[in-house]
């Protein structure tokens, strides 16, 4: 499933975000009309917040030059695109589905930048300012998602990077949509400042997690995989300043050739060191964006790191921490993980192999990234 | 800006100078097992330690990265860890929060019960002589709430307990009536046999949440011999008790201590049978105490360390196979050792801390006003040796009980961290001190651990369950978590359930 397509931006000077109809409504603040426009009045176009359409404004002469509305109009694909859907449209032409109703897999994209480069990093972050550009996008989503929305990732990216304005954010949420749960993903290092721990555990929000990764119990292991002097320590303060002020913290491991030498010992240090942590998620690797580039360095087939994975997860659960294992499939596990697998991968990158069809664990197995086409386990087969 | 990777070597991993952090050390079979000042252990090849002090240990192996991450040395790399280890070091002491906790009250030497190794109990009808005052009760109870501690576990001895249910009610109004006048959280337990339990007794303890602590020795013919009352039915009165008492206040709510005699120790499966019979989930498999009336039957109920340890290790192997085989059972004693080995966490136990519990996690109230530091100060003192009484509740306000010669005199014994011959044993962070036993068997509050019993008891079990440790037993190791981990966080005082 595709999150993302492209258009030809008309009058569109910053990014809309609006909530996207194909029927005609009465109360059109906010709304985006996505409609072939070829037999519409400028009365039918007029007071949205803008028009969406597959139709070439260029070639016809539609009714879009005749309106004041801003659109988006040669959309190369709108199948993905349901009634009730936000969308964020840019001057650059993309079209995003920022929200999607039916969904539990929603998530907040707060910036491109971050403070790591860690080395299988699935979405490469970029050096450029772009803090405005999604506060003003992500106010504008919170304000149109449905009350009753479950949950809702927050992701980057660094998120802290923004101090202030990802505390603001969080104030926003926790008035707006006080019951929904929030799964915030962060390196935790500028926790380590008491003044931000402070100041964001000031928030007080009521059903907030944050997911903060740790790749080893040595500085040096932990720093080389995330590609940043002294992160180890600042991540570690940062996991006992947020333990200090009660923030709810879960810790992800993602797996692969450099964190499985040191997994069980990496389970020890989180027992003796942050037993306070509400989950632990040991997540096979997904591979796309940095992945790719670091192959040689990082790729173990998962079928191989098993007997550690195992004798962690027994680690964890027999001192009754919250352990769950993502991203793998049942035909790689040991059929004594099970348990702990969880369907952990995103509904619009989620999917399942031609041979998985035959599989009785189908319906219970996490399946794949989109991106494991090019490279997953050696061992995937259907169970019977 | 694009970005760049760099490899390990950006990062650390350089051979450098490390220092040493606090840690303690033993051998135990073909291996050294090292502590750190948390707790925190390790098996280690034989020569480590003497590699490791004399700086010759080789970095960039990976059990140089597992001292460090364990926090045995630090190097330049590693400064946050010395925070970690603090924290894990106040969170091991953190049952020092709020003082005494545990506040034991005497309310009558009655009792109708003249058990061997019972250190106190008259069989008396004079209530005037040996039941407490209610003038006694209030002066107790308003230092109570003097302790700091937000939690307080009020506990009721005897004597029976029972047979003053007229001043348990008084207590029992008061103390919830004080309690929720300065903002405390109150617990409450009764030390008692059950013998006199009428329905009404215990429809008022399910009413008051009081929880019941009674006492099974094992089966008839040990009990009963332990335990002698006039028609010689103590055994068939408490398991009639125990089922009454359950179908009142919960089977949850009532525990029961078993006390080794020199006739248990020939019987460790038999007790542990016992226990499991009665349907109980928990045993505590007690060694006797040295005070009272025990000293003075001591040919017929005593015994060496060594014979202890060796009906402990039976009795806690048969234990460990019933779990292995789906029956759930604890030892208690070594629940309270593992969950100091295995966990970051502390225990509620007083009887196995440092500092020592006495006097600073609990404190005694008996009969006549008399604050004792501790049960066993009490004991001791129905001998004749009044060293560990505190003060009287109608003389003593809660500071000058704290600054009496006799709590200066047992502080002085109280941190093993400073005793000779703790100070430097591997098993320090798991053991605690005993002042009032050192005192009545060695003649001082400090001892002499080479010929100390408590020592050896201690010592054994502790070495017992590291060679357990060491088996890696997956199936023990799960064992030991199912105990761990019905109490891991808990740190209420557990006297009541365990002493």
């Amino acid at each position: 499933m595709r999150l993302v397509t492209t258009g030809r931006a008309i009058r569109i000077t910053r990014p809309i975000v609006g909530r996207v109809t194909t029927t005609p409504l009465a109360d059109r603040t906010n709304a985006v009309l996505l409609a072939s426009v070829a037999n519409c009045s400028p009365g039918d176009l007029a007071g949205y917040a803008a028009i969406m359409t597959k139709d070439d404004a260029d070639k016809q002469t539609t009714v879009l030059n005749a309106v004041s509305a801003p659109a988006m109009h040669s959309i190369r694909d709108v199948d993905h695109i349901r009634d009730r859907d936000v969308v964020a449209l840019s001057p650059t032409g993309h079209v995003r589905t920022v929200y999607r109703p039916d969904s539990d897999h929603n998530t907040l994209f707060i910036t491109e930048r971050c403070n790591s480069n860690c080395l299988m990093c699935s979405q490469p972050p970029k050096d450029h300012d772009d803090t405005e550009h999604f506060l003003a996008i992500n106010r504008a989503v919170v304000d149109l998602m449905d009350l009753d929305t479950k949950a809702l990732g927050i992701t980057g990216g660094e998120p802290t990077l923004l101090r202030e304005g990802l505390c603001e954010l969080l104030s926003l949420l926790r008035d707006r949509l006080p019951a929904t749960h929030l799964h915030l993903l962060t390196n935790g290092r500028l926790f380590a400042w008491p003044e931000f721990a402070s100041r964001f555990a000031q928030i007080r929000h009521p059903d907030l997690v944050l997911g903060i990764p740790l790749y080893s119990d040595t500085a040096v292991g932990h720093d080389y995989v995330v590609q940043a002097k002294n992160a180890f320590d600042q991540t570690v303060m940062g996991l006992h300043q947020l333990a200090r002020w009660g923030v709810q913290v879960e810790i992800r491991v993602v797996l692969h050739r450099l964190t499985i030498s040191r997994l069980v010992h990496l389970a020890e240090y989180i027992y003796r060191n942050f037993p306070f942590v509400v989950h632990i998620a040991l997540m096979g690797l997904e591979p796309t964006g940095y992945t790719i580039h670091h192959r040689e360095k990082l790729w173990i087939d998962p079928f191989d790191y098993q007997a550690s994975l195992e004798e962690t997860v027994e680690f964890l659960n027999v001192r009754g921490l919250n352990v769950s294992i993502y991203n793998l499939q049942r035909c790689v596990l040991p059929r004594s993980l099970w348990p702990f697998a969880r369907q952990s991968i995103s509904d619009w990158k989620n999917i399942y192999f031609d041979e998985c069809a035959l599989c009785v664990e189908r319906a219970n197995c996490a399946g794949f990234f989109q991106s494991a086409e090019r490279l997953h386990s050696s061992h995937i087969q259907a169970l019977e | 800006m694009t970005r760049q990777f760099y490899t390990i070597d950006a990062y650390g991993g350089h051979a450098q100078l490390y220092r040493l952090l606090p840690f303690r050390f033993t051998r135990i079979d073909s291996e050294e097992l090292i502590v750190n000042e948390a707790g925190e252990f390790l098996f280690v090849p034989n020569g480590t330690v003497e590699a490791l002090i004399r700086h010759r240990f080789p970095p960039n192996t990976p059990l140089y990265q597992t001292l460090k991450a364990k926090q045995f040395l630090f190097d330049g790399e590693s400064s946050p860890n010395l925070d970690l280890l603090a924290t894990k070091y106040r969170t091991k002491k953190s049952f020092l929060d709020g003082f005494t906790r545990l506040h034991i009250m005497v309310l009558t030497l009655r009792c109708e019960h003249s058990c061997l190794y019972c250190q106190v109990s008259r069989q008396t009808a004079d209530r005037a002589a040996y039941d407490m005052s209610r003038e006694t009760v209030l002066r107790s109870l308003a230092l109570a709430m003097r302790s700091p501690s937000t939690h307080i576990t009020l506990e009721f001895q005897g004597g029976e307990p029972l047979l003053a249910f007229d001043l348990l009610q008084f207590v029992v109004g008061n103390a919830k009536d004080l309690a929720a006048r300065n903002g405390k959280i109150l617990s409450l337990v009764v030390a008692t046999n059950l013998a006199p339990a009428t329905d009404e007794m215990l429809r008022y303890l399910r009413d008051e949440n009081i929880m019941v602590s009674t006492s099974l020795d094992g089966p008839a013919f040990i009990h009963n011999a332990n335990r002698p009352r006039i028609g010689n039915d103590s055994y068939e009165l408490t398991i009639r008790n125990i089922k009454r008492a359950r179908d009142y206040v919960g089977t949850e709510n009532v525990s029961a201590l078993m006390t080794t005699t020199q006739l248990s120790l020939k019987h460790p499966r038999e007790i542990v049978d016992e226990f499991i019979l009665q349907g109980f989930r928990s045993i505590f498999l007690r060694s006797i105490s040295p005070y009272g009336f025990a000293t003075k039957t001591a040919r017929r109920t005593g015994y060496e360390p060594g014979d202890f340890l060796g009906f402990y290790r039976t009795a806690l192997d048969y234990i460990i196979s019933l779990n292995k085989e789906g029956t759930y059972l604890v030892e208690n004693y070594a629940k309270i050792l593992l969950t100091k080995i295995l966990t970051p966490y502390p225990t509620g136990y007083v009887d196995l801390q440092s500092p020592a519990g006495a006097g600073i996690s609990v404190r005694v109230y008996n009969y006549d006003g008399d604050v004792y530091a501790s049960d066993e100060g009490r004991m001791l003192a129905e001998t004749g040796d009044r060293t560990f009484r505190l003060g009287n509740v109608h003389r003593d306000t809660h500071t000058s009980l704290i600054e009496s010669p006799a709590f200066q005199y047992l502080i002085a014994g109280s941190c093993n961290e400073s005793l000779p011959g703790c100070a430097d044993c591997a098993f320090q962070a798991y053991c605690g001190a005993d002042p009032v036993f050192h005192h009545s068997t060695q003649g001082d509050a400090i001892g002499h651990r080479p010929t100390s019993a408590f020592c050896q008891k201690n010592m054994g079990i502790i070495t017992l369950l590291f060679r357990k440790l060491r088996s890696a037993d997956r199936d023990l190791n799960r064992v030991f978590f199912s105990w761990i981990q019905d109490h891991a966080h808990s740190c209420i005082p557990v006297q009541a359930q365990c002493d």
